[in-house]
């Protein structure tokens, strides 16, 4: 077992903003000890020798000329959201600071 | 903190060293944002102008600014530092409303540039190598405005609103490396070093450099270690803070002396610095404690799968290079040489952190001396008078302009000064201040002559005076006629006309 | 049951240029066969009658005033609902997107409209493509047209459905670790994730943008092959789209032959775990393209063993972060917590509401293998067997053109019989997982029917990276040898679609 406690759950949930309920946290907790505890071995032979791969294709300088294309319109911007105030989105009030 | 609980100053250097980091963000100028084609422009119509990206709309993927990239390399460049031979997007993830996807695309462990330096000069002519670690590219996030509460900040209000128009304009954050030495000079260290990136992004011609509008915003790492005596064991680093969003030169200056007030104060008395973020509050010259630093700033950076590394061609950097505009340094040399001011002169300019100013004032068609003298002069007044940047007052060309209007004789010196007050008020440019305030120097001779034998008239004993050759008695005839003018008239000339009539 | 729908899109397209039918005829009689079957079988989460019909009453109107048109023009094409699109809602099978309306249209979709095929609705889909089944749908399962308590497989059962219900002609998937082949798999159809990159995924709501990749779900290797012509090539949105060149997909499977062709086995995808009947079909196909003309060479790729391992570590992390912009502020889901609270409150709160357990279970799990500490151990060794995975391919293809495996362990599995086991449902995508790890392309075709229960096996071919088109050749070279063998299709054996449905609803009423 990797020994995933239900704090350590909690703590992920709350990074991953899921208000999980503590049915939710224990399940899960138990659940992603066996998981983890199945995909750990990849440590064993990811050897320091090997480099990582994070893109299938090896492609480079991929990049946009920099000329203004289509854009929406603001009907559009908005046409999604929960709540506007007919020109910006509108949340409840933020507890934390911005990063 | 109150202002009456800060260490002295100068004790405080007594007590401790000062070490300080900056990191200042610059957004750059390109026609479109960092990673889609939605147009990059200030002061739109909340929301307009947004390409789905901006949005974070489900489906969307981001595509790297080609120009972006190029601006960053020249800004790498001109830093000093090496261009890396691959460098890569990562993505930074947080839950913040105005962060459209919840991350950010940034760098992380391979920025475009590292490893450079920038050498800034003092008010004395010293000058200080400042040691660059990083310059690395990311995206803005959008803006937040609180609304309800007291105060319209975020604590207390009742609820806030977002506009997606500066997410995703391209950024380059310059990451100092800890700068020690700088001592009692640390808080003019920390403007000149801000002053001079500001010069080098101008120079470019990448960003626009606008501090007040948030172009180039700088956040200030200070933290004190206690002195030991000579040929001991330096102290281990004290516990920095990290003023955030500090967006003039002048509030640099203050946000870093402020802070080593402060500390200080706490440290001697025993106690110590919590490791956070710390807000600079413009109006009280104060910062106050923000998010503390702790083990839940997990970002999770890692490489961004939808883009692809930035391996910019050794053909490239080198097009670049050669491209970049001369060195500061350099340039300082040639704008003083040019200029023809004297090192009293030149200093003037600098530590007034105005050279760019100065220079696009210039450009745009002012005598040197007379760009000086305004910038330096009133402008500085009025810049402190209202606590802000000089640059934030009033443009280079607005100043031409008026350094214009009073070479061809159509404002005097007081006038000009009048004129420039409304054009800082907002009225508009000079011409349209003078022309809206009606105060144009009274040239025409007739009306000037007309006022001049009405006022002799009235003091037919000083005219006797003068023609008596008692020239020092016209004064009080002139005095009488600029008053008639409203002042709106060249005393000089109302002198020679003066002198003319009564000699007539 | 209407000829019509029984038709290849390959063989209405040509219906339809040569004036037999029309797409508005063809168009309805998918409509009416929706109307008759998804009920019961539930493939699709929208369907939209009066759009499709105008798209084909226009693709009729081009047709009459002589325009030329595509092969596949006037078509009836279903949409999995993890591309988005501006006329139907897209949910990606989440409630947390319920009726979502998108400003722009994903690049397939652009591509089959232009190409005059005619979208017929959105498919069922496991929420966001997490699953091997479609049962983590948050609109209720798809049933398998072959059997009704079965599963159609996942994340794409609805496009599989679809396909092998004739609800559609053709279907438009996404495969992420083979959510296109496992379904494809268990409902005897064909199935293709082409080469990472050859086809856009812009407007595909991200699973896991290393590993996604859009294809076609047919019932022949033909119909896909044209479809891939369709929506092949380069895109500017996105920034992982190649720039190469592509040969006609549909000219590799006319001109299919295995002649001297090398196909690779390797030793790690089949033997244990692998159900009989799967291994029986798997051996007999490659028998028969030894047969006529191929070489059969044994191979080992000993990395593989650690590619699940490695896929359940990239595929949360990635996932952990793409669901992160759906947090109630500019579009979705907006849960407000009865006490009121802040913004983070309120996210939290419609994260919770808005997402399933699955969805979870994997952002919780992407977000601890990113977390600061456990990076280098589990996200960042993923990557490095990853590396692992691709030396192997690469040291495969060195030898052999192509490699054959089992497309999946099992054919359908019962509704219900894993859902509560994520480790036995991650076991589904074992030959699947290697491609999208490697970004090398992979097709599933029929291979016949299990022994022991009567349902379909597929076999799967993978290829190196561009070259899809030796998949088609061989893909299309072993289906006509099969059909031959069989006499016509195997969907041709699957029971009367109608009768199941009719049986199940006594069995329901008794």
């Amino acid at each position: 077992m990797s020994g995933i406690s239900a704090e350590q759950v909690a703590h992920l949930a709350q990074l991953a903003r899921i208000d999980l309920s503590p049915e939710e946290i224990l399940s899960l907790t138990t659940e992603l000890d066996q998981i983890v505890d199945s995909v750990a071995k990849v440590t064993a032979v990811a050897t320091p020798d090997v480099p990582a791969t994070s893109h299938p294709i090896p492609l480079q300088n991929v990049f946009r000329p920099d000329v203004v294309g289509e854009t929406l319109t603001l009907e559009q911007a908005l046409q999604n959201a929960p709540a506007h105030d007919g020109s910006r989105f509108k949340v409840s009030a933020i507890l934390g600071e911005e990063q | 903190m109150a202002r009456a609980q800060l260490m002295d100053f100068d004790k405080a250097l007594e007590l401790f060293e000062p070490v300080m980091g900056f990191e200042v963000h610059v957004e750059l100028n390109t026609k479109t944002k960092m990673f889609s084609d939605a147009p990059n422009v200030f002061g739109a119509e909340p929301n307009t102008g947004l390409s789905p990206l901006c949005l974070g709309l489900p489906g969307t993927l981001p595509v790297v600014n080609e120009q972006a990239v190029r601006y960053s390399i020249s800004l790498g460049l001109a830093l000093g530092c090496s261009i890396a031979e691959s460098s890569r997007f990562a993505r930074k993830n947080y839950f913040y409303p105005d962060t459209p996807k919840n991350y950010q695309i940034s760098q992380y462990d391979e920025p475009i540039a590292f490893e450079g330096s920038v050498e800034i000069e003092l008010a004395d002519g010293t000058l200080i190598d400042i040691p660059i670690e990083r310059a690395h590219m990311e995206e803005d996030a959008g803006k937040l405005t609180h609304i309800g509460g007291s105060s319209g900040r975020i604590q207390g209000a009742d609820y806030s609103l977002v506009d997606y128009n500066r997410a995703g304009v391209p950024l380059v954050e310059i990451v100092t490396k800890p700068i020690y030495g700088g001592e009692h000079r640390s808080p003019e260290i920390a403007k000149a070093y801000v002053a001079a990136i500001r010069d080098i992004v101008v120079s470019l011609g990448i960003s626009d450099a606008k501090m007040e509008r948030g172009n180039l915003r700088c956040d200030a790492n200070v933290s004190l270690r206690p002195r030991v005596a000579e040929g001991a064991q330096p102290a281990p680093l004290g516990t920095r803070t990290e003023t955030k969003n500090v967006n003039s030169l002048r509030s640099v200056e203050r946000a870093v002396r402020f802070e080593i007030q402060r500390q200080a104060a706490i440290l001697a008395k025993g106690g110590s610095i919590t490791q956070e973020t710390r807000h600079w509050h413009e109006d009280t010259g104060e910062t106050s404690a923000g998010r503390p630093k702790s083990d839940a700033d997990d970002y999770r950076y890692f490489p961004e799968p939808d883009l692809l590394p930035v391996v910019p061609s050794a053909e490239l950097v080198e097009e670049l290079r050669a491209a970049l505009p001369e060195q500061p340094a350099v340039r300082r040399r040639r704008l003083k040489a040019e200029w023809g001011f004297t090192d009293l002169e030149f200093q003037d300019i600098q530590n007034s952190g105005l050279l760019t100013e100065v220079s696009e004032t210039v450009a745009a068609g002012a005598s040197p001396a007379a760009a000086r003298k305004w910038w330096t002069g009133e402008i500085a007044r009025l810049a402190n008078a209202a606590d802000a940047d000089a640059a934030s007052l009033v443009s280079p060309a607005d100043v031409a302009a008026l350094a214009g209007l009073v070479e061809a004789g159509t404002l005097t010196d007081r006038l000009a000064r009048q004129v420039l007050e409304g054009v800082v008020a907002g009225e508009g440019t000079p011409q349209q201040v003078v022309d809206a305030r009606g105060l144009a120097v009274v040239s025409d001779d007739g009306a000037l002559i007309a006022a001049i034998d009405e006022a002799l008239a009235a003091q037919p004993d000083v005219l006797e005076k003068i023609r008596d050759g008692k020239v020092q008695a016209a004064g009080a005839v002139i005095g009488a006629v600029m008053k008639a003018m409203k002042g709106q008239a060249d005393a000089a000339r109302v002198r020679e006309l003066v002198l003319e009539r009564a000699n007539a | 049951m209407s000829d019509i729908i029984r038709l290849s899109a390959a063989d209405l397209g040509a219906s339809i240029a040569a004036g037999d039918i029309t797409s508005v005829e063809a168009t309805q009689a998918h409509l009416d066969r929706i109307d008759a079957v998804d009920g019961a079988v539930h493939a699709y989460l929208h369907v939209a009658p009066e759009l499709a019909l105008a798209a084909a009453a226009r693709v009729d109107a081009q047709r009459a005033a002589g325009e030329k048109l595509g092969p596949l023009a006037g078509v009836p094409i279903a949409v999995k609902d993890v591309l988005v699109t501006t006329d139907m809602p897209s949910t990606s099978g989440s409630k947390i997107l319920e009726g979502y309306m998108s400003p722009f249209d994903a690049t397939v979709v652009k591509k089959v409209r232009e190409a005059g095929l005619i979208p017929i609705g959105k498919t069922n889909m496991d929420e966001f493509a997490m699953g091997s089944s479609t049962e983590h749908s948050a609109y209720g399962p798809t049933r398998n047209p072959w059997a009704l308590d079965r599963i159609p497989g996942g994340s794409g059962g609805g496009s599989a459905a679809a396909v092998a219900g004739y609800e559609a002609s053709i279907a438009l998937g996404s495969d992420t670790g083979g959510s296109i082949r496992q379904p494809a798999h268990v409902t005897g159809t064909v199935g293709v994730k082409p080469t990472y990159g050859a086809v856009s995924r812009y407007g595909a709501i991200a699973l896991a943008s290393s590993l996604d990749q859009i294809g076609p779900v047919s019932r022949t290797v033909l119909d896909s092959a044209l479809l891939q012509d369709i929506i092949g090539g380069h895109d500017p949105h996105d920034s992982t789209s190649l720039r190469s060149e592509w040969p006609s997909m549909a000219d590799a499977v006319r001109n299919a032959s295995v002649q001297g062709l090398k196909v690779g086995v390797i030793k790690q995808l089949q033997g244990d775990g692998f159900q009989a009947g799967v291994m029986a079909r798997f051996q007999e196909s490659l028998a028969l393209l030894e047969q006529n003309g191929a070489e059969i060479v044994e191979l080992e790729a000993p990395s593989f063993e650690h590619a699940i391992a490695a896929y359940y570590l990239i595929l949360p992390a990635e996932a952990s972060s793409n669901l992160a912009k759906f947090d109630s502020v500019r579009f979705g889901l907006r849960v407000n917590p009865t006490s009121g609270g802040t913004v983070e409150d309120v996210m939290s709160a419609t994260r919770d509401a808005g997402f399933g357990p699955e969805v979870k279970r994997r952002i919780i799990l992407g977000t601890y293998a990113l977390s600061a500490g456990y990076y280098d151990a589990y996200y960042g060794s993923a990557q490095k067997v990853r590396t692992l995975v691709q030396r192997d391919f690469a040291a495969a293809f060195s030898q052999v053109d192509v490699i054959a495996s089992p497309t999946a362990p099992t054919t359908a599995f019962k509704l219900g019989e894993k859902l509560n086991d994520p480790l036995a449902m991650y076991l589904n995508d074992i030959a699947t997982i290697p491609a999208n790890l490697a970004g090398i392309p992979g097709i599933t075709l029929p291979a016949g029917l299990a022994d022991e229960d009567g349902l379909p096996v597929g076999i799967q071919f993978l290829a190196p990276a561009h070259e899809d088109a030796r998949l088609y050749n061989v893909g299309g070279a072993l289906e006509q040898l099969l059909v031959a063998q069989w006499g016509g299709h195997l969907l041709e054996q699957a029971p009367d679609l109608l009768e199941l449905i009719k049986a199940a609803a006594e069995e329901g009423a008794r």
